[in-house]
């Protein structure tokens, strides 16, 4: 029972980050812009963020340097895509590269230390409750932080007239603009939403998850996020289902090489890859056709005329 | 400060020539700030990072022998990007192009004939385009986004290396260490000449960049390219085949990826690593775009990269600089390009503060 709670408590752990990111994306997109540099934007929180909690001696700073990171990579991408009009899977992807070349040079003073990991009890109260207590209580903080976050966005995103503004420049920026909104800056507060959320799903990485700086930590898990926003059709709620089946997937990798099951590790190692794909394969094939909430500009360059 | 774009009439030409000039410098620019906050002496650094490897023949040969899978690469890529095909699973396709010529290398292991080599080569443009296909396939069948399946195919080639270099392919006298037998001479890249490492495969990467060229600028088929990257629309009128140029692009890029991964384990390499690339495959999309998606201009972009890698390499000896400097000076440099490259197509007017006009009205 205690080996299936921890399992269970890893797996909270292993899809935060990947909630946290995706949920960012997910806004970004939903603006119509979309912004391939998740990647790079967590690495420097992860970066930022580590080195923030070992100057400051604080993991709650060091949360909020990985933040303002993770949000300044995206103000330059905001920049190019919004202003200069640039391609933004190019610019998405100069970010990621610019990422993590940026983040190995914050990061290399501190590379060999590691923080002392402490849980951080929360729900300390539940714990007498059997069964669900220990679950309650072991999810961290970040975690609950990421569900609260995912309420917020999706009653953002449905509920209030912001969030009708910031779905309608992402459907049609060219009417958003005539009925005056200012496309460029809802798109910009989207980016930064974005990049802030990369950031602290970076930071919550290196500070919390490993607990160390490793260059190029964060794996992939930055794409991996990206197809989660594909996989969830940009439907907040379904990121949870989403980042959870690859929480699962990553974790139960690690048991199985642990097992000593005959199967090569390397391989094991490519499973959240391969599974990735085969979502991603499974959700095009149905959704041929009938892409209902793909936001309808995604992606596609706005330069507002006089 | 805000910044407005004007669109331009038609693309400014000399722009199309000036904005990668002005990409450069402004990247030289940034390095010299980035590298006085690293308490470096600006000037010294940039000379060690981009003049001093050019003084040096051994070192110049070495700029070749970089430069030659990031010109491979950075060509199919170009025909990627400009029929909107975005395949950033180019790392995957070099190292699978790298291993399937390696099992042919080992497989006729100690057995000499002028055939090896060739169908080496032969093996690896079908390891690269095989892998290269997933992607397109998918693309062409379903729509699924070919950059997220491209990308993530490079995580599971990688890990496919790392295991087969541990495992099938080790050499079993070689003490445990991840590494194959070293390839016999009738597996190795010919040189090009004495006192270096420069191969064969650099030209591998001229003929392709010339063949690709005449294929794009005096074809029907280079006509399709850039009208199904420029106007959808306006191609599937004309007839053209859209899921013909996904798979055209990602085969010709996947080939030319593998052709460069098997140039490099069988050239400057020489036996299979658990690693055999330091990211050749994502600094070729730099150099497509640097080369302004022009096969004769990627030339001079993947020589100008080449150069990144050496000086980065010699900053690192002789000034401590850390290797991820290299990566720092590639990124910004392909943000800088992209911003560079508004200027073809809009002219750009800088308004000052509190000229914020109302929104809406009609143009």
């Amino acid at each position: 029972m205690e080996t299936f709670i921890a399992i269970l408590l890893t797996i909270v752990s292993a899809s935060t980050p990947l909630l946290l990111a995706a949920m960012g994306e997910l806004v970004v997109e939903r603006s119509g812009v979309l912004n391939l540099g998740i990647e790079g934007m967590m690495i420097i929180g992860a970066a930022c963020g580590f080195a923030g909690a070992i100057m400051s001696g604080s993991v709650l700073i060091g949360f909020l340097t990985g933040i303002v990171g993770g949000a300044i990579l995206s103000y330059f991408f905001a920049v190019l895509v919004l202003n200069f009009a640039t391609n933004q899977v190019a610019t998405g992807l100069a970010l990621t590269l610019a990422g993590l070349g940026i983040s190995g040079l914050i990061g290399k003073p501190f590379a060999g230390i590691t923080i002392q990991r402490e849980p951080i009890e929360f729900l300390s109260f539940v714990n007498d409750i059997p069964v669900v207590g220990p679950i309650l209580n072991g999810i961290d903080a970040v975690a609950w932080f990421g569900f609260a976050l995912l309420l917020a966005v999706a009653w953002f995103l449905n509920r209030t007239r912001a969030g009708l503004i910031l779905r309608a420049v992402g459907d049609n920026p060219v009417s958003a603009h005539t009925l005056g909104y200012n496309v460029l800056r809802v798109r910009l507060y989207a980016i930064l939403f974005g990049g802030a959320c990369a950031g602290l799903a970076g930071a919550y990485l290196s500070i919390y998850y490993t607990p160390f700086w490793a260059r190029e930590m964060t794996a992939g898990r930055g794409w991996i996020a990206l197809a989660l926003v594909v996989f969830a059709s940009w439907l907040p709620y379904r990121l949870l289902i989403g980042a959870y089946l690859f929480g699962a997937v990553t974790i139960l990798q690690f048991h199985a090489q642990g097992a000593q099951i005959n199967i090569p590790q390397q391989f094991m190692a490519s499973l959240p890859y391969l599974a990735t794909i085969v979502v991603l394969i499974v959700i095009s094939a149905r959704q041929t056709g009938r892409k209902i909430h793909t936001p309808a500009s995604l992606g596609r360059i706005f330069v507002p005329d006089r | 400060m805000r910044i407005e774009l004007e669109a331009r009439g038609q693309p400014s030409v000399l722009m199309t020539w000036l904005s990668p000039v002005i990409a450069i410098a402004l990247t030289l620019l940034f390095g010299v700030v980035m590298f006085a906050l690293m308490g470096q002496d600006p000037i010294n650094a940039l000379y060690i990072y981009f003049v001093q490897p050019l003084t040096d023949a051994y070192q110049i040969q070495e700029l070749i022998v970089i430069a030659t899978p990031l010109i491979l690469i950075g060509i199919g890529l170009s025909i990627c990007f400009l029929s909107n095909n975005w395949n950033i699973g180019a790392e995957g396709q070099f190292v699978m192009g790298g291993v399937a010529g390696s099992w042919v290398a080992l497989t006729f292991h100690g057995v000499d004939g002028w055939w090896i080599l060739p169908l080496m080569m032969v093996a690896g443009i079908i390891g690269g385009l095989l892998w290269a296909l997933i992607p397109a396939f998918f693309k062409a069948r379903y729509n699924t986004s070919e950059i997220l399946t491209s990308l993530m195919l490079t995580y599971v080639a990688l890990q496919f290396l790392d295991f087969l270099a541990r495992g099938p392919f080790r050499d079993p006298d070689g003490y445990n260490f991840p590494e194959s037998k070293i390839f016999s001479p009738s597996a190795t890249m010919p040189l090009l000449s004495d006192g270096g490492r420069m191969h064969l495969g650099a030209i591998f990467a001229v003929i392709a960049a010339i063949v690709v060229a005449i294929m794009l600028w005096r074809t029907i088929k280079g006509f399709e390219v850039k009208i199904s990257g420029e106007a959808p629309r306006a191609a599937r009128f004309a007839g053209f085949n859209e899921k013909g140029m996904v798979y055209f692009s990602f085969l010709l890029s996947g080939g030319l990826a593998g052709l460069a991964g098997i140039s490099e384990v069988a050239g400057p390499i020489g036996q299979v690593l658990p690693v055999i690339s330091p990211g050749y495959g994502f600094t070729a999309i730099i150099v497509a775009f640097l080369g302004r998606l022009n096969p004769i201009g990627v030339i001079f972009a993947g020589l100008l990269l080449a150069l990144t890698y050496i000086g980065g390499e010699n900053a690192q000896i002789m000034l401590q600089i850390p290797g991820d400097a290299t990566s720092v000076f590639q990124g910004i440099l392909l943000f800088l390009i992209l911003a560079c490259d508004t200027l073809v197509r809009y002219k750009i007017k800088i308004t000052g503060f509190g000229t914020r006009k109302t929104a809406g009205g009609e143009g």
